[in-house]
C-alpha cells in the first residue's frame, strides 16, 4: 500500500511538472496550431524573473516579508513571459500564420535569440529591459483616453516611452549599483534559493513529502482551474474557443480575432512563465533550461490530443507514472516474484536514461494507433 | 624514469614539418615592451559560447594571469634571447568538432607551439587525432576518467588514481558511512561511466558493496527516479558517488535535501565536479556536510595557495573564486614555459623531452612531469562548510604518482605508459 502510494505520489510529481511547463503549449499548440518552439524559452524567462524577485525580497528592506516572494514571483512571471509572447506573436508569429513549417523555424531562431541573450546580457539590464517595455506598452493604455486624441498624442506618446525608458534605466542603475551579482553578464547558471519553509519535506507514516513537490502540484492545480474557468466560463474565453471551431464565422459575428490570437498567445506565454516559477524550485535556472523541457511539453500535447486540455492533463500523469514506475523500477518490488528473465528486463530499463527511451518508445506505439491522441478533437475541423 | 633521453624516439621527428614558430611582431617594435628581444604566440583553445562557456572561461582568465606573471617576470628565455609571451584566444564553442578545427588553425595558421587548451574529455577526444597526425602540442588542465596517453598531449589534471580512488578508499573507511554500502550516480557520458567502473572494482576490493547506479541523460533535471531508487537501495544510509555534470547537480541537492537525504540522516555525497565555484551556485546550504576530493582547494592554507587566490581575485574581482581546474591551467603556462627553458628551444620534441622531469611549486605543493605526460599530484579530500569551502580532512603525504591507465579496471589492468622509453610509449605491460 505505503509503495503504491509513494508510487503514485511521485508520478504524480513528475507529471505536474511536465503538465505545468505543457499547459501553455497545450493553449498555443492546442488551440491555435501554433508550433512554438521557443516555449521553452517563455519558461527560462519565467524562471528568471523568479530570481530576479527573489534577488529583489533579499534586499534588507524586504526582508521580512522573503517567504511570500512566490506569491509576487508568479503574476510577474506570467506578466513578462506574457508580454514576450505577445511581442513575439505581434512581430514574427502572426506573419507566419497558416505556415507551420515558417513559424517552426521563425520560432526556433528566437528561441536561439533569447537563450543567447540572457548568456550575454547582464540580468540588471535585462530587468531594466523589461520594466521599459512593459511600460511603455501599458502607459498608452492606462493614460486617460483624451490625453491620446489630442493633436499632441504623438508627443504624449513618445514620452510615456521616454519615461518608461527612464525607469528602466533607472531600475538596470540600481539593482546594478545594489547587487553587483547580477551587473555583469555571467552565462553561469544561477540559483533561486527556496525559503525555509518551502525546503525539506514533510514525513507521514514513515513516507517523506518534498515540500517544493507538493508546491508545484498546488501550482499546477490552481493553474489548471484557472484556464479552464476562464476557457469555459469568461466571455473572452468563449471568444478563443469560437475562434479554434471556426475562425471566419466567428469572424463574421464581430469577434475580432487578432485580439483574441493575441490574447490566447500571451495566456499561453504566460503560463509558460508560471512554469518557469516551478522549475526553478526544482534546479537551476540557466539559459538552457527551457530546452530540456520543449520535447516533453511537445509529447505531452500530442500524447493528450491536439486542442484538448483535459488530455493535457491525462497525458502528463501517465507519462509521469510511467516514467517513475519503468525508471525507479518498481515493477520489481510490486511484484518481486517476477520471472526470471522479465525481471532482467525490467531491470534493464530501470535506469533513468532507459526508461526515457522506453516511455518514448510506448507514445510512438501508441500514437501509431491513435494518430490524434488520447482524445481527439472531434465534430466540426479545427480551421481546415 | 631513468632511462637515457637518447633512447626516444627522436628519429625521424626533427624532419617532420611542424616547427617551431616564432612570430615576430611584425611592426609593433614601438609598443612593445622593449626588454624584450622578440616573441611567442601560444594559443588558448576554450570553449567562450554555449553550455560550456560557464567553466571554461574562468581557464582562459587564469591562463591569461600565467602568461601576463611570466611577462611581467621576464618572459620566456630561450638562447639568450627574451621573449614575451602573447596569446591568440580561440572559442570552441561548446562544440567538440569545432575544437579540432580551431586546432588545426592555431597549429597550421597561426604556427602556435603549443595550444593550452579544452575541457570536457569530448573535446579532448576530438583534438587528439589533428594534434598527433600534426605532431603538436597540447596541455589539457582537467580531471578525468583516464584511460588514455597520448605523446601529443599533457595532461595536468588529475588522474582517477588522484582522486576517485582516494576518495572511495577515505568514504569507506574514515567517512562517518564508513563500512556502509555505495550508491553511484552520474551524467550519461564517458567519465562518469568510466569513473564508476573503477569505483566499483575498488569497493568491492576493499569489501564494500556497490548496490545501485544510475545515470542521468545530459539535459535532464528529473532526478525524482534516482531519488526513488537511492532510498530503496540505502534504507539506512550509506554513500552516495556522484559524477553528475554542470546544473545537473543543482537538481540533484535540492531534491535530495527535499526528500531527507542528508548528511544528518546518514546520506553522504561525495563529489567529483564540484568545486569552489559550483558550491556557490548550487548553494553552501545545499552542500553541507558533503565531501569533494580535489589536488587543489581554495581553502588550503599556504602562502603559495593564498598568493593564487588574492591575485585572481585582485586581477578578476573580489568575487571570484580559484578551483581545482583554474590551478591546473595555471600550473600547465608555468610547466611548458619551464621546459622551453630547459630545452632552450621551442621545438616540440625537444621541449616534449625536457618537460619529463620538471619540477614546479603550484600552489596545491610541488608537482612533477612524470614519464607518462601527467603530474604527480597531492590528493586532498574535504568536507565542504558552511561558507563554500572545503574544510581539508585529509591530504596525501606528498604527491601521488599518476596512472593514466586504471589498475582496478580490468581491461587496463597490469599496463603503464612511459614515453621516456622508445619500447615502451603508450601503453605496455609492466
Amino acid at each position: 500500500m505505503q509503495l503504491l502510494l509513494e508510487s503514485l505520489f511521485n508520478g504524480v510529481a513528475i507529471g505536474s511538472v511536465l503538465l505545468v511547463a505543457a499547459l501553455g503549449l497545450a493553449i498555443v499548440f492546442g488551440l491555435m496550431g501554433v508550433i512554438n518552439l521557443a516555449h521553452g524559452e517563455l519558461i527560462m524567462l519565467g524562471a528568471y524573473t523568479t530570481y530576479v524577485v527573489q534577488l529583489i525580497f533579499k534586499l534588507p528592506a524586504l526582508q521580512p516579508v522573503y517567504n511570500a516572494y512566490v506569491l509576487v514571483a508568479i503574476p510577474l512571471a506570467f506578466i513578462v513571459s506574457g508580454v514576450v509572447g505577445i511581442l513575439l506573436e505581434r512581430t514574427v508569429i502572426r506573419r507566419l500564420y497558416g505556415n507551420p513549417l515558417e513559424t517552426l523555424l521563425a520560432t526556433w531562431g528566437v528561441s536561439l535569440i533569447l537563450q543567447q541573450f540572457v548568456r550575454s546580457v547582464p540580468l540588471a539590464y535585462a530587468a531594466g529591459l523589461v520594466l521599459a517595455l512593459v511600460l511603455g506598452f501599458s502607459l498608452p493604455i492606462v493614460l486617460p483616453g483624451q490625453l491620446l486624441d489630442r493633436p499632441r498624442a504623438r508627443l504624449v506618446r513618445a514620452g510615456s516611452w521616454l519615461v518608461s525608458a527612464l525607469a528602466g534605466v533607472l531600475l538596470a542603475g540600481g539593482l546594478a549599483s545594489q547587487i553587483s551579482r547580477i551587473a555583469r553578464a555571467t552565462s553561469r547558471n544561477v540559483d533561486v534559493t527556496a525559503p525555509k519553509w518551502m525546503r525539506g519535506g514533510i514525513e507521514l507514516s514513515g513516507m517523506i513529502f518534498p515540500v517544493p513537490r507538493l508546491v508545484i502540484i498546488v501550482i499546477t492545480i490552481l493553474a489548471v482551474l484557472g484556464i479552464t474557468w476562464f476557457l469555459n466560463r469568461s466571455v473572452w474565453g468563449m471568444r478563443i474557443r469560437a475562434v479554434t471551431q471556426n475562425r471566419s464565422m466567428s469572424d463574421c459575428l464581430g469577434i475580432s480575432t487578432d485580439t483574441v490570437d493575441v490574447l490566447t498567445f500571451g495566456i499561453g506565454s504566460g503560463l509558460a512563465g508560471i512554469a518557469g516559477v516551478a522549475v526553478s524550485l526544482l534546479g537551476s535556472v540557466g539559459p538552457n533550461v527551457g530546452t530540456s523541457y520543449i520535447v516533453g511539453c511537445f509529447m505531452v500535447v500530442v500524447l493528450g490530443g491536439v486542442g484538448n486540455l483535459f488530455g493535457t492533463v491525462l497525458a502528463s500523469f501517465a507519462i509521469g507514472v510511467l516514467t517513475d514506475l519503468i525508471g525507479a523500477g518498481r515493477l520489481l518490488s510490486i511484484w518481486p516474484s517476477m520471472p526470471a528473465p522479465l525481471a532482467s528486463v525490467v531491470d534493464f530499463f530501470a535506469t533513468t536514461s532507459m526508461a526515457q527511451v522506453m516511455v518514448f518508445a510506448l507514445i510512438v506505439v501508441f500514437l501509431q494507433f491513435r494518430p490524434a491522441g488520447l482524445f481527439p478533437q472531434r465534430g466540426r475541423m479545427v480551421e481546415a | 624514469m631513468n632511462v637515457s633521453f637518447s633512447k626516444r624516439l627522436v628519429a625521424g621527428f626533427a624532419a617532420t614539418a611542424v616547427g617551431v614558430s616564432i612570430t615576430a611582431c611584425g611592426g609593433g617594435d614601438k609598443t612593445a615592451n622593449t626588454d624584450f628581444d622578440d616573441t611567442v604566440t601560444v594559443g588558448i583553445l576554450h570553449s567562450l559560447s554555449g553550455t560550456m562557456a560557464i567553466s571554461e572561461s574562468t581557464l582562459v582568465d587564469t591562463e591569461k594571469m600565467a602568461i601576463e606573471e611570466i611577462n611581467a617576470a621576464g618572459g620566456v628565455e630561450v638562447d639568450g634571447k627574451k621573449y614575451k609571451i602573447d596569446y591568440i584566444v580561440e572559442d570552441g564553442a561548446s562544440d567538440w568538432p569545432t575544437f579540432a578545427e580551431k586546432s588545426e588553425k592555431l597549429i597550421d595558421q597561426d604556427k602556435v607551439p603549443v595550444v593550452f587548451g579544452g575541457w570536457t574529455s569530448a573535446s579532448r577526444k576530438a583534438m587528439l587525432p589533428v594534434y598527433e597526425s600534426k605532431n603538436a602540442f597540447l596541455y589539457y588542465p582537467i580531471q578525468y576518467e583516464g584511460q588514455e596517453c597520448s605523446n601529443n598531449i599533457f595532461y595536468t589534471g588529475a588522474t582517477p588514481n588522484q582522486q576517485s580512488e582516494p576518495a572511495t578508499k577515505f568514504m569507506f573507511e574514515k567517512s562517518p558511512a564508513a563500512g556502509k554500502p555505495f550508491f553511484l550516480v552520474g551524467s550519461d557520458y564517458v567519465f562518469p561511466r568510466t569513473s564508476n567502473t573503477i569505483t566499483k572494482e575498488q569497493v568491492k576490493a576493499l569489501g564494500g558493496k556497490v548496490v545501485g547506479e544510475d545515470y542521468l541523460p545530459l539535459g535532464n533535471t528529473e532526478v525524482a527516479p534516482i531519488i526513488a531508487k537511492i532510498k530503496k537501495a540505502l534504507p539506512d544510509g550509506g554513500v552516495i558517488i556522484n559524477t553528475l555534470n554542470g546544473d545537473q547537480n543543482v537538481a540533484f541537492f535540492k531534491q535530495i535535501q527535499d526528500a531527507g537525504l542528508t548528511p544528518d540522516n546518514g546520506y553522504y555525497v561525495m563529489s567529483y565536479s564540484i568545486a569552489e565555484e559550483e558550491i556557490s551556485t548550487i548553494g553552501p546550504e545545499f552542500l553541507e556536510g558533503h565531501y569533494g576530493a580535489w589536488n587543489y582547494m581554495m581553502s588550503i592554507d599556504t602562502p603559495a595557495s593564498k598568493k593564487f587566490a588574492s591575485d585572481f581575485k585582485a586581477k578578476y574581482g573580489k568575487d571570484r573564486q580559484v578551483a581545482d581546474p583554474q590551478e591546473s591551467a595555471y600550473n600547465m603556462v608555468y610547466l611548458w614555459k619551464a621546459a622551453v627553458e630547459k630545452a632552450n628551444s621551442f621545438d616540440d620534441d625537444k621541449v616534449r623531452e625536457a618537460l619529463i622531469g620538471i619540477k614546479f611549486d603550484a600552489p596545491q605543493g610541488p608537482v612533477t612531469v612524470m614519464p607518462n605526460h601527467h603530474l604527480s599530484q597531492t590528493v586532498r579530500i574535504g568536507k565542504i562548510t558552511k561558507d563554500g569551502q572545503f574544510e581539508i580532512l585529509e591530504e596525501t603525504d606528498g604527491p601521488v604518482a599518476p596512472q593514466a591507465w586504471n589498475q582496478f579496471e580490468p581491461s587496463s589492468k597490469g599496463f603503464a605508459c612511459d614515453w621516456t622509453d622508445a619500447n615502451k610509449g603508450e601503453k605496455y605491460k609492466l
